[in-house]
């Protein structure tokens, strides 16, 4: 029984720890009805703060708090001044896609300036156990529990009965109706990111001196984290983001308790996706609410995309197809063919993010299950690679459009929620299922590309090979584009409720979406682990989501050329600029800010 | 169960609550097959959530929804697309990346046959495989829509048939109203139902708008209407229904409504503001 008194009491405190961080997000959301992607980096920066305090400038556990709070407060103005505020008048999506673009340049600095080398956090109390009841508990755990009171408080105090609390709360309630009434929504705004980032900060912190280690992965973690217990306790919701959070730290705590420490994040997630499901307005929303409001914004930037000719396009075809009988360098056919296999992820998400509107940014767990069930039919089978790889594709379509379904129902913001959710979740399977994946081993040994017959070597027949599939891929959805399905797509996605008045199932036309960027998305997987010989269960992360979404943008929104054209610059020209790969994803994350600051149509246009 | 002179959407008792507010009021309503009745009513009366009840968007607390006779209460709006039952928004909710011509095409969806056959279970993944191969049937089919979206928008005359290929969102306002009623009328509506199709149009494109929607009620179309221009009500509808709060508070031809002292007391009692918006309407 002690045990279970120990693992309530971590479930507690972490708990707590989360709540800092879903408190943030919950104000930001009540505020700007925006899904803050970067308070996880606001949380890594606060811990990195906290190490320099402690380490490097000894100062006493107080002024540490303090100093984090601070310098999170700041980079949370930064952050809303310069990231945010121009794009108040853009389109609903701009804001969410800054944010992801921001926490990658925040993370990317960290990792820059502190080295990616996990480092210690000393914790500066007295290493001592209570006896509480049956279990224990330490000054840490006393500490974290003593700043989330204290915070709740201040909170509290602020927006009762503080004129800004007033209009924080005003302008949560109903934006124009406050700014009618002459609140200053900017300096509500500032007021929100400010608080929202200094507790980040100082969750960060204490969650680096609690396991005593601080390290750059911290970041996504965190937000996934923030925003499960965030949803949970209902969008914009201050004191049932802290209930949420509370209970998501009892789930993971509980679930680690019986299960094993790899499956705390399995719980988290697969608690987002109930709750999703069952009550996509968090557990304390009254059941059946009002029904939305005709959108005032489009999703997506309205632009006319630009018409490539026919001929020009034929000729860029040509010139790629014979160039590897030219002159030219096996480095620059690898750097293509890199290029090639993220041309089809980015068809894939182009289709269901630009097309559709489902903003993805879990779409690297469909290159995954492409790339499993390749590498295991090929290997355990004997099938062969060709036949493997088209079955990599189905799979792909099938389980990737089932375990995206319940994500169907939602609406916006939620959509990137549930699909973080469910590509965290496709890779935790992937880890803890050894019988089928052989978990965190890995798959060694995959055979190489072979067709017919023939194994393909020789880096241009790879070449060739890659460039031909994508090629029919991209034809295959210059042609669904073309069709009535085209026209059904993006309906749904300008908008959703008059498509359904005109008889568009949201179920069937989202399905076929997925089926169809899911094939290509899962044949591009399945020839990257015949590629690599090697693959596991990081081997498509976030970060490659991310990538194929900035990719997207550049090229512009549901455009097929524009995704390949994307694809060439993001891969080619960090090449030709010889870019160090560490700098690259802060490079990513700096084309994606000002992709949506200045050109959310992207290069070619939405379609 | 259908009779010969049943009505062709009849509602009973329809109430639809939120939270202490009862939005639908026990709403009765019986519309005959080529008939028009007007909805008219203050702001905030109830009658664009009782349009919501009515097509699906939203559903009711209590009451019943009958079209043809059949139970269709709480259907989705899918399906009720399907029946035939079409409508317009009253802020206007176009496709705007979509150019006229997909928005109007859009509005036949429910027509197509070729390319959706009806088979369950691998239907959907049927109709996938056909928009990729595109036989001769489903091209015929395109094609055939295609002609009769143009002969849809030229109903506008002049106002739309040029602006056929540009996205819905650099069009004006008024032309964004008429595509939606394109959209509507591409469905061949058995029931249409029309939120405030003149809201924000001046008075010759009103009048426009009335000769169409008086064109539509000749050809034999059964019509619901919610207008706030008194005088387009009065010469339309062949019976007219006024709600407030929710409660339907007259019902009878045109002239009998307008000096019901019911109604008088509920635009009155409202405010003079909107009386006045009524009058200069009017």
């Amino acid at each position: 029984m002690s045990s279970w008194l120990d693992y309530t009491i971590n479930g507690l405190i972490v708990g707590n720890v989360y709540a800092l961080v879903a408190v943030g997000l919950a104000l930001i959301f009540g505020v700007s009805r925006l899904i803050n992607f970067a308070q996880g980096s606001i949380y890594l920066v606060g811990a990195y703060i906290g190490w320099v305090a402690v380490v490097q400038l000894h100062t006493p556990l107080p002024l540490t708090i303090i100093l984090v709070a601070v310098v999170a407060a700041l980079v949370g103005l930064i952050i809303e001044r310069f990231g945010l505020r121009p794009l108040q008048n853009s389109v609903r999506i701009a804001p969410l896609l800054a944010t992801i673009g921001i926490s990658f340049v925040l993370d990317q600095l960290v990792m820059l300036t502190f080295s990616p080398n996990p480092r210690a956090l000393p914790s500066q109390l007295p290493d001592v156990r209570f006896q509480v009841g049956g279990g224990t508990i330490g000054p840490l755990d006393l500490l974290i529990a003593g700043v989330g009171i204290t915070s709740a408080l201040l909170l509290f105090v602020f927006l009762r009965y503080s004129k800004l609390g007033w209009a924080v709360r005003a302008a949560s309630q109903d934006r124009d109706a406050a700014m009618q009434m002459g609140v200053d929504v900017n300096r509500v705004n500032q007021a929100v990111f400010g608080i929202a980032a200094a507790l980040g900060g100082v969750s960060g912190m204490l969650v680096g001196m609690y396991y005593n280690q601080i390290d750059t992965a911290m970041s996504l973690q965190a937000t996934l984290k923030g925003v499960v217990a965030e949803v949970v306790g209902g969008a914009g919701n201050v004191p049932g983001a802290v209930v949420g959070s509370l209970l998501l730290g009892l789930v993971e705590s509980y679930g680690v308790a019986v299960f094993g420490t790899s499956y705390r994040n399995l719980f988290a997630f697969l608690l987002l996706v109930v709750v999703l499901v069952l009550r996509p307005n968090g557990l304390f929303a009254s059941a059946r609410q009002a029904p939305p409001e005709p959108l005032t914004g489009t999703f997506i930037a309205p632009s006319r995309p630009l018409r490539i000719p026919c001929w020009a396009l034929s000729a860029a075809v040509a010139v790629f197809a014979i160039l590897p009988l030219l002159p030219v360098s096996f480095y620059v056919l690898q750097t293509l063919i890199n290029a090639w296999l993220l041309g089809m992820l980015a068809l894939s998400l182009t289709l269901v993010a630009g097309t559709i509107g489902q903003v993805s940014l879990g779409h690297a767990a469909l290159l995954a299950i492409g790339a499993y069930t390749s590498a295991l039919l090929s290997l355990t089978l004997n099938l062969p690679v060709g036949l493997a790889i088209i079955a990599g594709g189905l799979m792909s379509a099938a389980l990737g459009t089932i375990l995206i379904s319940p994500s169907f129902r939602l609406r916006g913001h939620y959509v990137s929620i549930a699909t973080l959710a469910i590509g965290e979740i496709v890779s935790l399977v992937i880890l803890n299922w050894e019988s089928v994946t052989r978990g965190p081993i890995g798959i060694s040994g995959i055979p190489p590309l072979s067709l017919f017959g023939y194994d393909l070597i020789s880096p241009a027949s790879i070449y060739w090979f890659a460039f031909a599939v994508m090629v029919v891929l991209a034809l295959l959805q210059a042609r669904l584009l073309s069709s009535h399905l085209g026209r059904s797509f993006r309906a749904i996605r300008d908008d959703d409720i008059a498509a359904r008045a005109y008889g568009l199932s949201l179920n069937r036309y989202k399905s076929l979406a997925f089926i169809f960027g899911g094939f290509a998305a899962g044949v591009s997987g399945g020839i990257a682990a015949h590629l690599y010989s090697y693959i596991n269960h990081e081997t498509f992360n976030t970060q490659q989501s991310i990538l194929a979404l900035t990719v997207v943008i550049l090229g512009g929104l549901g455009n097929v050329v524009g995704a390949i054209v994307g694809a060439v610059a993001l891969v080619g020209l960090p090449e030709v600029f010889r870019i160090a790969a560490e700098y690259r994803i802060l490079i990513y994350g700096i084309v994606l800010l000002l992709l949506v600051r200045f050109r959310p149509q992207g290069l070619l246009g939405t379609i | 169960m259908a009779e010969a002179n049943a009505p062709l959407l009849s509602l009973r008792g329809l109430t639809r609550r939120f939270g202490g507010l009862t939005a639908v009021d026990g709403i009765d309503l019986d519309l005959a097959k080529g008939g028009l009745v007007s909805i008219i009513g203050p702001n905030g009366a109830g009658k664009t959530t009782l349009f919501n009840l009515v097509t699906g968007l939203d559903r009711p607390d209590a009451g019943e929804v009958r079209f043809e006779g059949q139970d269709i209460t709480g259907l989705s709006p899918e399906r009720l697309a399907a029946q035939g039952i079409a409508r317009t928004f009253q802020l206007g909710r176009v496709f705007g990346n979509l150019s006229v011509m997909d928005n109007v095409l859009i509005g036949a969806h429910t027509r197509l046959r070729a390319v959706k056959p009806a088979v369950p279970v691998i239907g959907p993944l049927l109709e996938l495989g056909l928009a990729l191969l595109r036989p001769a049937s489903v091209k015929a089919e395109e094609e055939r829509l295609r002609d009769d979206v143009k002969a849809i928008v030229a109903r506008f005359g002049e106002r739309l048939l040029p602006r056929i290929d540009q996205p819905a969102y650099s069009l004006s306002y008024a032309n964004r109203r008429r595509v939606e009623i394109a959209r509507a009328l591409a469905l061949k509506p058995r029931l249409l139902l029309l939120d405030e199709p003149t809201a924000g149009m001046n008075p010759s494109e009103t009048a426009e708008m009335q000769a169409l929607v008086a064109e539509l009620k000749t050809e034999g179309l059964t019509i619901l209407l919610i207008e706030h221009k008194l005088e387009m009500v009065m010469q339309l509808s062949d019976r007219v229904i006024v709600m407030d709060e929710g409660k339907k508070i007259a019902e009878g031809p045109g002239e009998q409504v307008r000096t019901d002292p019911k109604v008088i007391e509920a635009y009155l009692g409202h405010g003079l503001s909107g009386a006045a918006e009524q009058e200069n309407a009017a």
